[in-house]
């Protein structure tokens, strides 16, 4: 038998097909003009409103430490860069390391609920108690109980961090398919191959979705934390140099800073959402391409 | 292969007045006995709700029948069973050869060791240049295909199959139901086949078991005395028509009484 039945989907029809249809045409044109916009769009736009910002500060003489102009901000951040790329580090630094944390963690305590279901019933509502209390309103307790100010921070931002994590992989973990299960239960596997053979797998997708949440709520949390801690002297991060900024009037400082953490943000965001799409590119729906 | 009488077949399994209730008192299958014999094409056939999906779960050992017996001759091992449900119910995250892979696995194998198997069984079910693919590049007929070749690959002493083409369209479906019967005479395989299809069991089994609903029981068996290999000229022959009338006649049968108890 062979498969050439079911396989005639397959082979491009348009090889063989030498009429050219008139709107095949319009949608491939479409589609190339789409690709361009996609980049030319946000650019332009992006672009437009750094110039009306500075046309603002310009028409209404608003002074430079209201408002500064895009350019002054830009050279700031030059002359800056050697106090604020050091505070960078520090941000970036905090973060990344909640970010693994909260992965482990909440990658952890999402396979222990899944393989007991009283070990969820007992620990799910702390971990709700976490996500729910405010991280501004936990912090000042977190710096008086612990001395280490980056365990401190740390702590603050895995909280904030690791519940979308625990949560989509959670999730994940029960979303397998019954059929699959029911397979796995046929042929005998052990509660580990379960887990590593269907479970885990079925939960990537979901955990990556709670990656890309949490990554940019570990930024938020290193930095929200970093306010609550207030002045630190060495190792201050990005937040701190805002603050300080602040109290010194040095608003273009204040706005270099903001712009650094805005970069930050987006290149975490971009980061997991390029693991993301590595990951599950061959297989998963949401990676698929309509036809 | 000719078809011995049914006595003189080594028997796999037996089914011995299996009742399954469940909570709620709805008997989804009663007093069912059974001999599954090696090489017999056993057809579940009937209405949606006679338990012949319930009687495959509990071969399968999803489920403890409430009532009676289900033995294994000469006892029950990992590798007696492969399975093949009315969806493909594939692994997306794995390719086609690591989902054929995926019964070897669980009991601890290396795909080292059983690749030329899971090859060979790929070829056998004609998709031997899609090895590597994804799930998801497959067509319905091709993913099934896989199923089928996953539940083959182990040479298990029966195969259970629940309404594994019902979603497929009918030519696929005809292409899959001629391609099943010469791969279950190439491995040799036992098969037990719930359809709702009366076309489908005729052409397929030697046996056909009739069910009814409420409560799901075997109300009639058919044997089918044609002998295999079966093709287009079983398809078309006068006895095909006849087999076939005479399970649709019980399966009307079955409806207008239950109807009339309603």
């Amino acid at each position: 038998m062979t498969v050439a039945d079911t396989n005639t989907e397959i082979p491009t029809e348009t090889d063989t097909a030498a009429l050219v249809d008139a709107d095949e045409v319009r949608r491939a044109r479409k589609r190339r003009i789409e690709e361009i916009a996609k980049y030319v769009i946000p650019a332009t736009v992006m672009i437009a409103a750094i110039w009306y910002w500075d046309r603002l500060v310009v028409w209404n003489e608003i002074e430079p430490y209201i408002l500064p102009r895009p350019g002054l901000v830009l050279s700031t951040l030059i002359e800056d860069w050697g106090t604020l790329s050091t505070s960078l580090m520090v941000t970036l630094q905090i973060t990344g390391m909640a970010l693994a944390v909260a992965v482990i963690g909440g990658v952890g305590l999402a396979v222990i609920f899944a393989l007991s279901r009283y070990a969820e019933m007992s620990f799910s509502p702390f971990a709700v108690i976490l996500q729910v209390t405010p991280i501004v309103s936990i912090a000042p307790l977190i710096f008086i109980y612990i001395e280490n100010r980056l365990i401190g921070l740390l702590l603050c931002a895995w909280i904030v961090a690791f519940f979308p994590i625990l949560a989509n992989t959670t999730l994940g973990l029960k979303s397998t398919d019954h059929n699959l299960s029911d397979l796995f239960t046929i042929y005998k596997a052990n509660r580990w191959q379960r887990l590593i053979h269907l479970q885990l797998p079925s939960a990537l997708p979901y955990f990556l979705g709670g990656l890309k949440i949490a990554g940019g709520l570990a930024l938020i949390g290193a930095v929200v934390a970093e306010y609550v801690a207030g002045t630190g002297g060495i190792g201050s991060g990005l937040a701190f140099r805002i603050l300080e900024a602040g109290y010194r009037l040095q608003i273009p400082r204040m706005f270099a800073a903001l712009i650094l953490i805005a970069v930050t943000g987006v290149i975490i965001y971009a980061t997991t959402s390029l693991i993301s799409h590595l990951a599950l590119r061959k297989w998963h729906e949401s990676a698929l391409k309509r036809e | 292969m000719a078809a011995l009488p049914l006595g003189h077949r080594d028997a796999v399994l037996h089914m011995r007045e299996v009742d399954k209730t469940f909570n709620g008192g709805v008997v989804a299958l009663q007093h069912m006995s059974l001999r599954v014999n090696e090489g017999d094409f056993i057809s579940l056939l009937g209405p949606s709700g006679c338990g012949k999906s319930t009687a495959l779960r509990l071969i399968a050992g999803l489920m403890p029948p409430t009532a009676g017996r289900i033995d294994w001759e000469g006892g029950q091992s990992a590798d007696d069973l492969g399975v093949v449900f009315q969806e493909p119910t594939l692994m997306p995250w794995a390719t086609v050869e690591k989902n054929v892979f995926l019964p070897f696995r669980l009991r601890g194998q290396k795909f080292s060791a059983v690749r030329d198997r899971i090859h060979e069984v790929l070829d056998l079910v004609g998709l031997g240049s899609f090895a590597e693919s994804y799930p998801r590049e497959l067509s319905g007929g091709m993913k099934m295909r896989v199923s089928i070749a996953r539940a083959l690959a182990t040479n298990p002493r029966l195969i259970l199959m629940d309404e594994p083409f019902a979603a497929l369209d009918e030519i696929t479906r005809q292409k899959l139901n001629d391609d099943l019967l010469k791969l279950k005479e190439r491995a040799n395989a036992t098969v037990i086949f719930v359809t709702h299809s009366v076309f489908e069991s005729v052409f397929l089994s030697d046996r056909i078991l009739v069910m009814a609903a409420r409560p799901g029981r075997i109300i009639h068996e058919i044997e089918v005395d044609a002998a295999y290999p079966r093709g287009i000229e079983w398809r078309t022959s006068k006895r095909y028509g006849e087999v076939a009338r005479e399970a649709s006649d019980m399966l009307h049968g079955a409806l207008n009484t239950q109807e009339a108890a309603e």
